[in-house]
């Protein structure tokens, strides 16, 4: 987001386009903005297609670093929150319904615990709207599971705005050093055994932890002056007001981001809490970055830059959500299936050619560069050896 | 480029100062190597070319320190990051990314260099220094001599006039060692940047140095060129210490040089030999057959054959990553072994208790202070002889036998390496085992702490026991193995007498080997024997 938009002129572009890593934002506006959608439908088709449509751009699009196979775990994920909203109403008896399938025994509770219901009756009505309820979710988490897919972690974190450099710069730290702790707990633990040391219980503990402690804050120290010495901080020197407007600013902005995000993918909210409050939040943030950006001399290595392929995608998704959108204010019954009285639920042609318009980036972005080639990286070779 | 102007610095709480009116001015383009023993100040100098002392440390620095007419004093270290390279001894300690790419960009991301520049610098110094394969590389999986390299390149890409180097080939074999100094050299050389340059290992880098600052523990510095200061220098290398005692003038630094002036010397040698080590085979004390260590689908160590008899010390050689620490804590019963036997005396101490494993065979690990966790010397001490079932005081008498006056009040952080070293080899020798593993003990040692050191081993192993020592530091090898293994991908590729096994192998081969090839002289201490008898028989 901190690089210009450079689009190349028409003539240029080429098809299909040359395999690239393309900005972890797009993916992610993509994928939320196909959230936005599922969350504007209960129709089992619809979100069915939803799913179709993701699975089929994770599948063609993915890289094949290790969060790429991620997406599995969230498929899983969505499968275990539409059978526990399922084995819920079953259980619980929430809603009623004529249709009733079958009759479990009821467990008759005491009476403060009038208006649950444990088992009896099974009706049908109950358990659609448990699927169809457990469905939208599960398909905006699968949504998420594809951004994590598709989308480089680390150049996501790389792309925050400059005014967020330090959170990204700590979390970068904090995921480099994590291993190490961890590495440095064994080789103590290990060690302990040399001097007949037992490996657990409080006394084992204190021989533990102390020679850890140390080795961490020995490489923190280590780490704080290489840091320094690549000159970390160098423009750091600004005054404490404006450091502290700078993250109100950012701190409120994202606030009213989260408000109006769940405003909009909530059709139940007020209307305000909507798109007025996603707008708002943002120029807030918006500003409060620009405020922050502006004091630092820093740039990025191989920034991502926005060109037509992350336009493209983002278009996609965005045209997927207000199609969506739209048909909720024209046309709402196919969105929302009757469950009284039970109907078999409808596929209309404006929200299904929405949802389809969602799966064009699985041709129009660049395929991704695959590092397969590229020889397999040895195992660690110090790790291999317990002492080192 | 480098001036410092009557520099006085204390440490916070120190009587001496670390650093006494020291005053020197480095030209441009200049290879300064930094010498002198352990705990004078070397890091301490170098830390202050670009303020990390006394900004990082504490302490007071008294006169003037300027890199490129910029003072120290009024600028953080950050606003030197374009005039300063700096390398720690531990690269992995100073990396921030993980990736080599990203990490070689980092310093330039805090200049706010444009992304063109930084694309080509990128490149320029990946071929720069010979690592354009390890580009995606993540950091934590390179090997010792790749990740002292990215850690240059990463300080480079600023294109810094200044590179200061601390140790940067302590921690690393002969090989890895090379590799990095070629790159060293070749800054020097095409870019015309500034080296300081700290190492213990003298004889590694002593031949490239245009200048050496010799740090006489004092707080003085002696400064003047390599030749004139090492002809009575307290740190000297084999090359050197030969070329004194056989009055070559000018004194040779490196072995290509005392090559050239050794043929007399090769005469005056010819009729003696190296006096034979006595034939040490005592009984068998360790046997190890088909000793295999495997972590997951990678073997660290293959089916090796190994036997340890009383009274030899045993140097385990091998590049980074060969097996080395994964045998050595297999043989002591408390690393992994996948398969094979291990036996001692009779039992095998993979199978016993962890007490009973350490009165058979003692290891002192890599990083020894793993093993002290205790607030006083005398504490742990204490907690040694508990733990080996030893009367009171055992530990103590074998630490002052070891390294004799030690206070007991101190705390175990506050000792030297090579105290640490002692401490913790007494408290392992104070289960009496009969055999001892010692795990990468030279790294961190002065040439002083190291001889005092040999003398260790070759009491230890005259008192009966079998030492094996891991290690990568030839000269130390030298003076102090009877028998050589080396060990390459988990196998031992050779195993005999130190001078069969080190006089032909270019990495392994001691200075004076090199120097003598091929007849099989290794240290000076020998060939200064075999003079004396020359020179006695001829006057008798």
């Amino acid at each position: 987001m901190t690089a210009r938009p450079s689009l190349p002129p028409l003539a240029a572009l080429r098809f299909p386009p040359l395999p690239r890593a393309l900005h972890p934002g797009a993916w992610w506006l993509w994928a939320l903005a196909m959230a936005t959608a599922a969350g504007r439908t209960t129709n089992p088709l619809l979100l069915t297609l939803i799913l179709a449509v993701c699975g089929h751009v994770v599948v063609r699009r993915r890289g094949d670093a290790p969060w790429a196979l991620a997406f599995r775990m969230y498929l899983l994920l969505g499968a275990f929150i539409v059978t526990g909203r399922v084995v819920f109403r079953i259980v619980f008896g929430g809603g009623q319904g004529d249709t009733v399938l079958l009759t479990l025994p009821q467990i008759p509770l005491p009476a403060w615990a009038a208006g649950v219901r444990l088992f009896g009756p099974v009706a049908a009505e109950q358990l659609l709207g448990g699927f169809y309820d457990g469905l939208r979710l599960a398909v905006m988490v699968v949504c998420v599971g594809a951004a994590n897919a598709l989308a480089n972690p680390k150049r996501m974190l790389k792309s925050l705005p400059g005014a967020l450099y330090e959170i990204g710069t700590a979390v970068v730290v904090a995921l480099t050093v994590a291993p190490q702790l961890v590495e440095s707990v064994q080789r103590v633990r290990r060690a302990r055994r040399l001097r007949a040391g037992g490996r657990k219980g409080p006394r084992a503990l204190r021989g533990i932890l102390v020679p850890v402690l140390e080795d961490a804050l020995n490489r923190s120290l280590a780490l704080a002056a290489a840091m320094a010495s690549h000159g970390y901080g160098r423009t750091g020197r600004i005054d404490p007001a404006t450091r502290l407007i700078t993250g109100l600013l950012v701190i409120t902005g994202l606030l009213g981001v989260c408000a109006g995000l769940y405003g909009v993918m909530d059709a139940t909210t007020p209307v305000y809490l909507g798109a007025p409050m996603l707008t708002a939040g943002l120029l807030v943030a918006v500003a409060g970055f620009v405020l922050g950006g502006r004091r630092l001399r820093r740039s990025r290595y191989r920034p991502d830059r926005w060109r037509a392929g992350e336009l493209a995608v983002t278009f996609s998704g965005i045209a997927a959500a207000t199609l969506m959108y739209l048909t909720s204010q024209l046309d709402p019954a196919g969105l929302y299936p009757s469950l009284t009285p039970l109907t078999w639920p409808e596929l209309s042609v404006l929200p299904a050619l929405a949802i389809l318009v969602g799966a064009l980036p699985a041709w129009l972005a660049p395929p991704p560069a695959l590092t397969q080639e590229e020889p397999e990286p040895k195992p660690v070779s110090t790790a291999k050896e317990p002492a080192a | 480029m480098i001036s410092f102007e009557q520099v006085t610095f204390h440490y916070p709480g120190a009587e001496r100062p670390a650093l006494a009116d020291v005053g020197l001015h480095i030209g441009e383009g200049e290879l300064c190597l930094v010498t002198g023993a352990t705990g004078v100040g070397k890091s301490t100098l170098l830390g202050a070319v670009n303020g990390l002392v006394p900004r990082f440390t504490g302490g007071r620095l008294r006169g003037r320190v300027s890199v490129a007419g910029q003072d120290t004093a009024h600028y953080p270290p950050q606003e030197f990051a374009h005039l300063v390279g700096v390398v720690g001894q531990d690269p992995l300690a100073g990396f921030v990314t993980d990736t080599v790419e990203d990490e070689l960009a980092y310093g330039m991301e805090q200049l706010g260099l444009p992304s063109d520049v930084m694309r080509k610098r990128v490149e320029e110094t990946l071929d720069l220094l010979g690592i354009a394969e390890l580009r995606r590389r993540a950091l934590r999986t390179l090997s010792g001599g790749q990740q002292q390299r990215v850690a240059i390149g990463s300080v480079l890409t600023a294109h810094p006039r200044v590179l200061v180097l601390d140790e940067p080939t302590s921690a690393l074999d002969p090989t890895a060692a090379e590799e990095v100094l070629a790159a060293v050299v070749r800054l020097v050389h095409d870019l015309g940047t500034t080296v300081l340059l700290a190492e213990h290992r003298v004889e590694r880098v002593l031949q490239y140095a245009d200048r050496l600052l010799h740090l006489v523990g004092d707080g003085t510095v002696r400064d003047g060129p390599p030749a004139e200061l090492m002809a009575d220098s307290d740190v000297a290398p084999p090359v050197v210490r030969l070329g004194r005692l056989a009055g070559w003038r000018p004194l040779p630094l490196s072995v290509r040089d005392a090559r050239r002036a050794a043929g007399p010397l090769r005469k005056r040698l010819a009729r003696s030999a190296p006096a034979a080590a006595a034939p040490t085979a005592g009984k068998t004390l360790l046997t190890g057959a088909r000793v295999t260590v495997a972590y997951g689908g990678t073997i660290a160590v293959r089916e090796v054959d190994l036997e340890l008899r009383a009274g030899e010390v045993v140097a385990l050689m091998g590049r980074n990553g060969s097996g080395k620490s994964s045998l050595l804590w297999a043989l002591q019963g408390s690393g992994p072994r996948r398969s094979g036997t291990v036996d001692v005396l009779g039992s095998d101490p993979g199978k016993v208790s962890a007490r009973a494993a350490r009165a058979l065979v003692g290891l002192v690990p890599q990083t020894a202070s793993d093993l002290l966790y205790l607030e006083t010397v005398d504490a742990e001490c204490a907690q040694g002889d508990t733990e080996s079932g030893t009367a009171a005081g055992v530990s103590r008498a074998l630490l002052d036998s070891i390294a004799p006056g030690i206070p007991g009040d101190r705390h175990p952080r506050d000792l030297s390496e090579g105290q640490q070293l002692a401490l913790v080899l007494a408290v392992q020798l104070g289960a009496a085992p009969g055999t001892v593993l010692l795990d990468e003990p030279t790294r961190g040692l002065d040439y002083r702490a190291k001889a005092r050191f040999t003398e260790i081993v070759r009491r230890l192993a005259a008192e009966g026991r079998a030492v094996v020592v891991a290690t990568h530091d030839v000269e130390f090898v030298a003076g102090a193995a009877d028998r050589v293994i080396v060990m390459a991908e988990g196998e031992i590729v050779a195993d005999g007498p130190t001078a069969e096994v080190v006089v032909s192998s270019p990495a392994f081969a001691p200075q004076v080997a090199k120097v003598l090839a091929p007849d099989p002289w290794l240290t000076v201490e020998q060939i200064a024997a075999a003079l004396a008898a020359a020179a006695e028989e001829a006057t008798a």
